[in-house]
């Protein structure tokens, strides 16, 4: 199952609050953040590496960002 | 791209180089652990404008514009520059505004706690105290739900509306210059003594404030969000750059002789540390509900984030309130109203964390 997290149009910290909840709730082993910065994309991938998961795939469609990430 | 500057290293490379260009800018004129204060330089630019009458803390403040200019090249030059708005600018415009009361209760915004506790300071400690505390305070809301709200993409030029105020204000410097013994030249008034009158040369302000603009911007550097990811996420990234810019100056202040130790007769503060610890308690507090510090605001404003650029209007207003009412402090101690100020701040920023909460999920 892939959960998606709509972040976009929210700034830091939310995107990242959102992502570590959906990590918490430990239903998925995989889970697509939608964000549309830069800034929430670093934010996101860095709070996910730090949580030991991995991301998988990132695609940019002109300026909004899916972050695939799974988990180990 | 991979952005070297927003990695570890780069975001230690950034806060030192921050660090020393403030001890650089005290030794080039600028008042004492006053390299970079983002609150006092705003108070001082609302009262070059004539939105208070302090004569002492009256002066447009270079480095604010570069901040914000410097943000913007950034942005455009790496593709970054995105006019968004809409995510509550009038909470934003009042939180703008008791963050400001807030640091000028304390004297000083974190980056000048930073600077005064590398300068020596021994006040800043119960500030930043404060300040942590304040932010922690925060980060209870965040958890509880509190956020303001999506932004909407907008139009290029909204987000090119406060950077354009700084360029107006940069235009009025050099069509009405400071004037020897003038305390106004055209449309603008000039302290003649005081930490106002106290600036290193304009050009100089002005590039090292580009400079810092731009590379804040490409490491998101953040005082208030280093202490609000340490606590809400264990994450020492944003920690580490603001560590870094304190050991930096306090280095450069050692080179300079502008380290002296203690808390009586400090330059620019006093030591009421009550109203030290809860000035900035409400400044961080206002800060972590707006999602930046000051710095940052205006770095979010350079890259098109019409909520930021509300956010420092709201401090600009802020100040002007400060000081047309007594809530600002003064070397002696708390203004007249300056308490009733801050406990007025901290009530409307709980009513804020409280009442605001979006579902988004």
């Amino acid at each position: 199952m892939t959960k998606t997290v709509d972040a976009r149009g929210l700034s830091c910290p939310q995107p990242v609050l959102m992502t570590l909840n959906a990590i918490k709730a430990g239903n998925d082993s995989e889970i697509k953040v939608l964000v549309d910065s830069e800034v929430s994309k670093e934010n996101v991938c860095r709070a996910a590496n730090n949580r030991g998961w991995t991301v998988a795939d990132i695609t940019d469609e002109s300026g909004e960002f899916s972050i695939t990430m799974k988990k180990g | 791209m991979k952005n070297f500057l927003a990695g570890r290293w780069g975001i230690i490379g950034v806060g030192s180089v921050i660090g020393v260009l403030a001890a650089l800018l005290q030794k080039l004129g600028n008042p004492g652990n006053m390299g970079v204060c983002v609150a006092c330089f705003e108070r001082d630019i609302a009262g070059a404008l004539g939105l208070h009458r302090a004569g002492v803390v009256q002066y447009v403040r270079p480095e604010v514009i570069g901040f914000v200019l410097g943000a913007l090249i950034a942005a455009y030059l790496f593709r970054e520059f995105r006019p968004r708005l809409g995510s509550a600018p009038i909470v934003r415009f009042v939180l703008g505004a008791f963050a400001m009361i807030g640091a000028l209760v304390f004297l000083g915004c974190p980056w000048r706690a930073a600077l005064r506790l590398a300068g020596g300071d021994g006040s800043a400690i119960f500030g930043l105290l404060g300040l942590g505390v304040g932010i922690w305070i925060g980060t209870l809301f965040l958890k509880g739900g509190y956020n303001l709200g999506r932004t909407q993409r907008t139009h290029v030029a909204a987000g090119w509306m406060l950077p354009l105020m700084m360029l107006g204000l940069l235009v009025l410097m050099f069509i009405f210059p400071a004037v020897s013994g003038e305390a106004k030249s055209g449309v603008l008034f000039y302290s003649l003594k005081g930490p106002g009158a106290m600036h290193a040369p304009l050009l100089i302000s002005l590039g090292i404030g580009l400079f810092i603009g731009f590379i804040a911007q490409r490491s998101r550097f953040c005082t208030m969000g280093a202490v609000r990811d340490l606590v809400l996420f264990r994450h020492m990234h944003l920690m580490s750059g603001f560590i870094a810019l304190i050991v930096a100056a306090f280095v450069a202040n050692l080179l300079f002789g502008q380290f002296h130790p203690g808390f009586e007769g400090q330059p620019v503060a006093h030591t009421m540390q009550i109203w030290n610890f809860a000035g900035m308690m409400l400044a961080g507090l206002a800060f972590c509900l707006a999602g930046g510090c000051p710095g940052r605001q205006l770095f979010l404003a350079g890259e098109g984030d019409g909520d930021a650029a509300i956010f420092v209007l709201g401090m600009i207003a802020g100040a002007a309130f400060s000081h047309n009412f007594g809530l600002a402090s003064s070397p002696a101690g708390v203004g007249p109203y300056g308490i009733q100020a801050v406990v007025i701040g901290l009530v409307v920023c709980l009513f804020i964390g409280f009442t605001m909460r979006k579902s988004v999920v």
